[in-house]
């Protein structure tokens, strides 16, 4: 793995791990469920991501690449089904 | 590098476990489900991160079986919200 | 890694702070979405411990399925809420059950302090001899289950079905054949119909990949079939299914299937291959797997059955 590949890899699950921390942040901070609903898909998609994608150059054949993109893409669809269901319950005003 | 993952792996485990302080705050139960939500998905990242670290086999099947898992539990959950609280029925 | 340590220590605190929440939590949703918390936080100390598979069986029973029944058994429950001060637990009763309680920890935990050092093991015994029957499975504890304790696996399953009974039986007499009550009660909502038309294929061919692998790399039949279980609930919750009448022939048969599948090979067993549940040497690999298939079939129909519960007299309600 060329050295150019292994920067891409650090910095892309770095960037990863900080979006995992700016959810948690927003989580726990933020002053509304709406807002923090917010926060949290964040680190469903760009936090996973990103780490999925700094994982994919160390992948060591197509379908163990495939794999990681499959968990991300099924994190996507239920991240973003699960926060409509979430929001929807909160509009609601479901306790 | 391997320490790098593992070390990555540590720190969002670490990260998404403060995020369940809000199960014990959350003042609705709504967003006791959002941080479970987290821990979820912060777990699927660690596991990939920990497969491609350690190469012991199966880590990345027991993220893809969490992949499955988070919304089937979220989905029971806001079944029941909907049900205590909600709609007439049908 | 000096780290680790570290990390040991504050995973295995999580665990003691989520399991004491889950127990002094005010209401049943918010225990129960602790306790789930608590089966993903398990599940990662098995990963710790070098337990793929019981990571997995962790998350998706444990955790996911026992969650689920919880929340389902709970909802219906939800009548008896404002139960008559009488029939709440008195305070003798409750602290018989936690003087019980912790007694129970209390030895396990003392018999676990008190082991000589190194532990007796049946590991390598169990290892060698799986692997010695001429299973040919990569995945050692797939070979144990299937191999070496295969009796045990067997009545697992037959267990499954007593428990499927037993909940059947709670329903009331004139219910008798019909349909469980829907695991939801509201109108259809949109995008949970979306995720249940999209996740459950995908779902159905991540558990067979599971079961699959199971021979080689960690996985196997019960994974499998807790993930095919999850899916099926997951279209029941979405409203895109209704349960099954408990009287219909073919769910009656896909629940006896695996365990009648691994009798008749057992006793076939005995006149083919020397001695009860024993293989053929050669053809053991294809056998156990033909058997695990069967098997998948039961446990994804049986845990649905546990969660929906008994049959309803209203089926509509």
């Amino acid at each position: 793995m060329t050295t150019l590949l292994q920067l891409f890899s650090v910095a892309a699950i770095s960037a990863g791990a900080f979006f995992f921390f700016a959810g948690t942040v927003g989580l726990l901070r933020f002053p509304d469920s709406l807002t923090r609903l917010h926060a949290l898909t964040k680190a469903d998609n760009l936090g996973l991501g990103l780490v999925v994608l700094g994982l994919l150059p160390r992948a060591e054949n197509t379908l163990s690449a495939l794999k990681l993109l499959v968990i991300w893409a099924l994190v996507l669809l239920s991240g973003a089904s699960t926060a409509q269901l979430i929001g929807r319950a909160l509009r609601r005003g479901r306790k | 590098m391997n320490e790098l993952l593992l070390a990555a792996a540590g720190l969002i485990v670490l990260t998404v476990a403060i995020g369940l302080a809000r199960i014990l705050r959350g003042p609705t139960d709504v967003e006791r489900l959002m941080a479970v939500q987290l821990l979820g998905t912060g777990g699927i990242a660690a596991l990939l991160l920990i497969a491609y670290a350690t190469n012991v086999p199966g880590v990345e099947d027991v993220a893809l079986g969490l992949a499955l898992l988070a919304p089937f539990a979220t989905i029971a959950f806001i079944n029941l919200l909907d049900a205590d609280q909600g709609d007439a029925e049908v | 890694m000096s780290v680790l340590p570290v990390l040991d220590v504050v995973l295995a605190s999580l665990v003691i702070g989520v399991a004491l929440f889950t127990i002094t939590a005010r209401d049943l949703f918010a225990s129960v979405v602790g306790y789930v918390a608590y089966g993903l936080l398990l599940a990662f100390v098995w990963i710790r411990l070098y337990a793929p598979d019981v990571a997995l069986t962790e998350a998706a029973v444990g955790s996911g399925v026992t969650g689920v029944l919880l929340i389902t058994a709970g909802k219906r429950l939800g009548a008896l809420k404002n139960a008559a001060p009488e029939m709440r637990p008195g305070l003798s009763l409750k602290i018989l059950t936690g003087a019980l309680a912790a007694l129970v920890a209390g030895a396990l935990g003392t018999a676990i302090l008190m082991l000589p050092d190194p532990p007796p093991s049946l590991a390598p015994e169990a290892a060698a001899a799986a692997s010695g029957a001429g299973a040919g499975l990569e995945n050692p504890i797939t070979a144990v289950l299937m191999s070496y304790r295969s009796f045990d696996t067997m009545l697992e399953k037959i267990v499954l079905i007593l428990a499927v009974v037993g909940v059947w039986s709670v329903g009331a007499d004139k219910a008798w054949g019909r349909a469980p009550a829907p695991l939801r009660q509201s109108r259809p909502y949109a995008p949970m119909v979306l995720l249940a038309r999209t996740l459950a294929p995908v779902g159905v061919l991540i558990g067979i990949h599971i079961f699959w692998t199971g021979a080689d790399a960690p996985g196997g039949a019960f994974q499998g079939g807790a993930l095919l279980a999850a899916m099926w609930m997951v279209t029941m919750m979405a409203r895109l299914a209704g349960p099954p009448r408990i009287d219909a022939q073919w769910l009656r048969m896909a629940m006896v299937a695996g365990p009648a599948v691994f009798l008749v090979t057992g006793l076939a067993g005995g006149v083919l291959a020397g001695s009860f549940f024993a293989y053929p040497p050669g053809i053991a690999k294809p056998i156990i797997l033909a058997i695990e298939a069967f098997m998948v079939l039961s446990i994804a129909t049986a845990l649905p059955m546990l969660v929906v519960g008994p049959p309803s007299e209203r089926p509509d309600q």
